[in-house]
């Protein structure tokens, strides 16, 4: 017998009274755990019952950036239904989906392999799919049954549906050839790419087998490619970057084409992979019917995410968070941090738990050489801190120089003492040393916690607020 | 005049995705710092493995790097062989190790030749075998060492009769999950699923492979001069009970 929708989602909305009372969390996916037990398909007739549809957006880097973009492109024109605490996984949409009372469009961010079961049960109208890189190999196995998984969600997909791709990674584009309605989002600047990086994935095409030919790379292996085997090449995008001028850790600005119009846009969070997540919201509102300045104005106003290039002052001194968490992510932001000047202090926390990876051989993929220059200090935290100490100790960086400070808590209390009056201190944290170190931040309140932030994304996008 | 090491390393364009220049970066600095020089000469397909070669790297791909590769690979047998026969010492670790066996069977019984090199083969299984791992090895008789690192991998390596392993699973899976062995290991050669990557916290291996190495031209391996290696060791003994904790352990 089938639990009645009603009851299911009841009991399950207590759960998430439960979780936030007893203080053990948020209640960001312990609801929409119990929902799942209680009914395996409350997940779909939920989604159903948005008047407009859901969208979702997936990426190994950057989905919870463009998420927040894309929420502040549509919150105008809908009542959105959100996951706007990184909540990504089945669990995370399911409660999502019980606070979709009075909610008009679904707007999920998905993990990468999570994508096909979600994707069934929500049926999106749109998918947006940023990019897939090399990350968390021991959850997921290898990046090619990653891709594959997505193959099968792009084969599922509704014809009516949206598909955009960010044209400049080519297994992506890929996955799109040969389907009609698809948007195609990439970045045509020419003074922002370079040659195809150490830890570049996608070097040999899905389809022959044969090495592209790149003629210019802009973040991993996202670039402009063609290969010499098949004659598989990128296609000219319907929506993209130019003119681009990056501001150091403050942000950048562009100008943004799209299919009708060209305007100029000045984003608040730094670095070329902010462009590319910029780009997949203006492509996933222009999709859903977004005007352009309403895309203009919502990527103009998009904060930090949650650790993601957050600022936050702590007395006289500021902190500037950076999540790091695979080889590509990595080097765009140590490519951005030195871009405004090496920092003489850096704090870098390697956990290994299932969510920031459990293999921390990623390390050993990421350029941090170019830091070396002017750093004086390196305060290495986490469970594997050691294991960091060694990357930079093999890079050449004196051992004398780094301290191991395993608590991300103890470390940042050293790295702020390490940092002059009217100082920044970058913190470059895996997933969970992160989310140690919003506890500590919350704990002194110098910020929010992370569900507290979500309650107000999500009032800030229309719906009400979760009981 | 510094001793030069020579290290051919191959494929490293397809074979990389363990970060194996993290294995290269520990044998150039400890090299270095003996006042050894560490020349490393990548070698693609179609290339042919350099003269007075000392020592020999694989690293791992995924399917379709292995793939790419392969058939190439299969074609080195006697170039390989007669590298070891003249002393050259090797470490091939994850998909390079498969495949200096005799090939890999995959899911629907399609075979990938491999080079034949070492006395094993390798089969797809059910399910990978992902997870933090510790093996005890012997190299030298009498010289015992903890080894730890992690592994990944669907296939399932089946050594032959008679050969040896690198090491005995303390943690982990290892081969195939059952025999409690870990790797192979024939003379001076050593093949591994152990990442992570596998030297920086096993420096006392990475030791060992240069005085191998450097073995070649003296016709005996050289004892080196200890370095300090407290970070190292504290890296070892976080891996080692990460091992002890969740090692072997199916997702």
């Amino acid at each position: 017998m089938r639990i009645p929708l009603v009851l299911s989602t009841l009991v399950a909305r207590s759960a998430g009274v439960v979780s936030r009372f007893s203080g053990k969390g948020g209640g960001t996916t312990m609801p929409g755990r119990v929902l799942m037990a209680l009914d395996p398909g409350a997940s779909a007739r939920l989604a159903r019952r948005l008047k407009q549809g859901s969208a979702i957006i997936s990426a190994t880097n950057g989905k919870t950036t463009s998420a927040a973009m894309a929420a502040a492109i549509l919150a105008s024109r809908y009542r959105l239904a959100g996951n706007p605490a990184g909540a990504n996984l089945s669990s995370g949409v399911a409660t999502a989906l019980l606070h979709t009372r009075g909610a008009e469009l679904g707007l999920f961010e998905v993990d990468e392999a999570a994508l096909p079961r979600v994707a069934e049960a929500v049926r999106p109208r749109a998918l947006c799919l940023g990019n897939l890189f090399r990350d968390q190999l021991d959850r997921y196995g290898e990046l090619e049954i990653l891709a594959e998984r997505w193959r099968g969600v792009v084969a599922g997909l509704a014809a009516s549906s949206t598909l955009i791709v960010n044209e400049d990674d080519p297994q992506l584009a890929q996955l799109a050839r040969g389907r009609a309605g698809v948007i195609r989002f990439g970045i045509e600047d020419a003074s922002h790419g370079g040659p195809l990086p150490h830890a570049a994935d996608a070097r040999y095409c899905s389809a022959c087998g044969v090495a592209y030919d790149y003629r210019l790379a802009y973040v991993g292996h996202l670039g402009e490619y063609s290969c010499p085997g098949c004659g598989f090449e990128r296609l000219k995008p319907d929506i993209w970057a130019e003119l681009i001028a990056l501001d150091g850790l403050t942000g950048s600005s562009f100008l943004l084409h799209l299919p009708e119009e060209t305007l100029s846009v000045r984003l608040g969070l730094p670095g070329l992979y902010n462009i590319y997540n910029a780009l997949a919201a203006a492509a996933l509102g222009y999709a859903l019917g977004a005007q352009a300045s309403e895309i203009v104005s919502g990527l103009e106003s998009t904060e930090a995410a949650f650790g993601r290039s957050e600022r936050i002052e702590i007395g006289e001194k500021r902190l500037l968070l950076l999540l790091i968490k695979n080889p590509t992510g990595a080097n765009e932001v140590v490519r951005t941090i030195v871009a405004s000047g090496t920092p003489k202090t850096l704090v870098i926390a390697l956990n290994d738990g299932i969510a920031d990876g459990q293999d921390v051989s990623w390390i050993w993929d990421v350029d941090f050489e170019p830091l070396l220059g002017g750093l004086e200090r390196l305060v290495a935290s986490g469970g594997r801190a050691a294991e960091l100490a060694l990357r930079f100790k093999y890079a050449g960086f004196p051992e004398s120089r780094i301290e191991l400070v395993p608590s991300p808590a103890e470390a940042l209390d050293r790295g702020l003492e390490l940092t002059g009056a009217d100082g920044e201190l970058i913190v470059c944290p895996t997933y969970t040393a992160m989310l140690e170190l919003q506890s500590v931040l919350a704990q002194r309140g110098y910020a929010d916690r992370y569900w507290q932030r979500a309650a107000r994304a999500r009032e800030a996008s229309g719906t009400r607020k979760p009981r | 005049m510094t001793t030069r090491i020579r290290l051919c390393h191959l494929y490293p364009d397809q074979l990389n995705i363990y970060a194996d220049r993290g294995n290269i970066a520990v044998l150039r600095s400890r090299a270095e710092r003996r006042g050894y020089e560490l020349e490393v000469i990548g070698v693609g397909v179609g290339e042919t493995l350099s003269p007075e070669c000392d020592l020999i790297y694989l690293g791992g791909g995924q399917d379709r790097e292995q793939a790419l590769i392969a058939p190439d690979l299969a074609r080195r047998a006697d170039e390989i062989s007669s590298a070891l026969e003249d002393g050259t010492a090797l470490l091939a670790v994850c998909g390079g190790y498969q495949l200096l066996g005799r090939g890999y069977r995959d899911r629907t019984g399609v075979e990938m030749r491999g080079a034949g090199v070492l006395p094993l083969e390798t089969v797809a299984g059910e399910g990978r075998m992902i997870g933090d791992v510790s093996i005890e090895c012997e190299l030298d008789p009498g010289d015992t060492h903890s080894v730890v690192g992690f592994e990944n991998h669907g296939g399932r390596t089946h050594l032959d009769p008679g050969a040896v392993a690198f090491g005995r699973v303390v943690h982990g899976f290892g081969n195939e999950g059952a025999s409690g062995f870990e790797g192979c290991r024939l003379g001076k050669a050593i093949g591994t699923y152990l990442h992570g990557p596998l030297l920086p916290r096993n420096p006392w291996l990475a030791d060992w492979l240069l005085a191998q190495a450097l073995g070649r031209r003296r016709g005996e391996a050289p004892d080196l001069e200890p370095l300090d290696d407290e970070l190292e060791h504290q890296a070892h003994a976080v891996a080692l009970k990460r091992a002890r904790e969740r090692g072997g352990k199916f997702p």
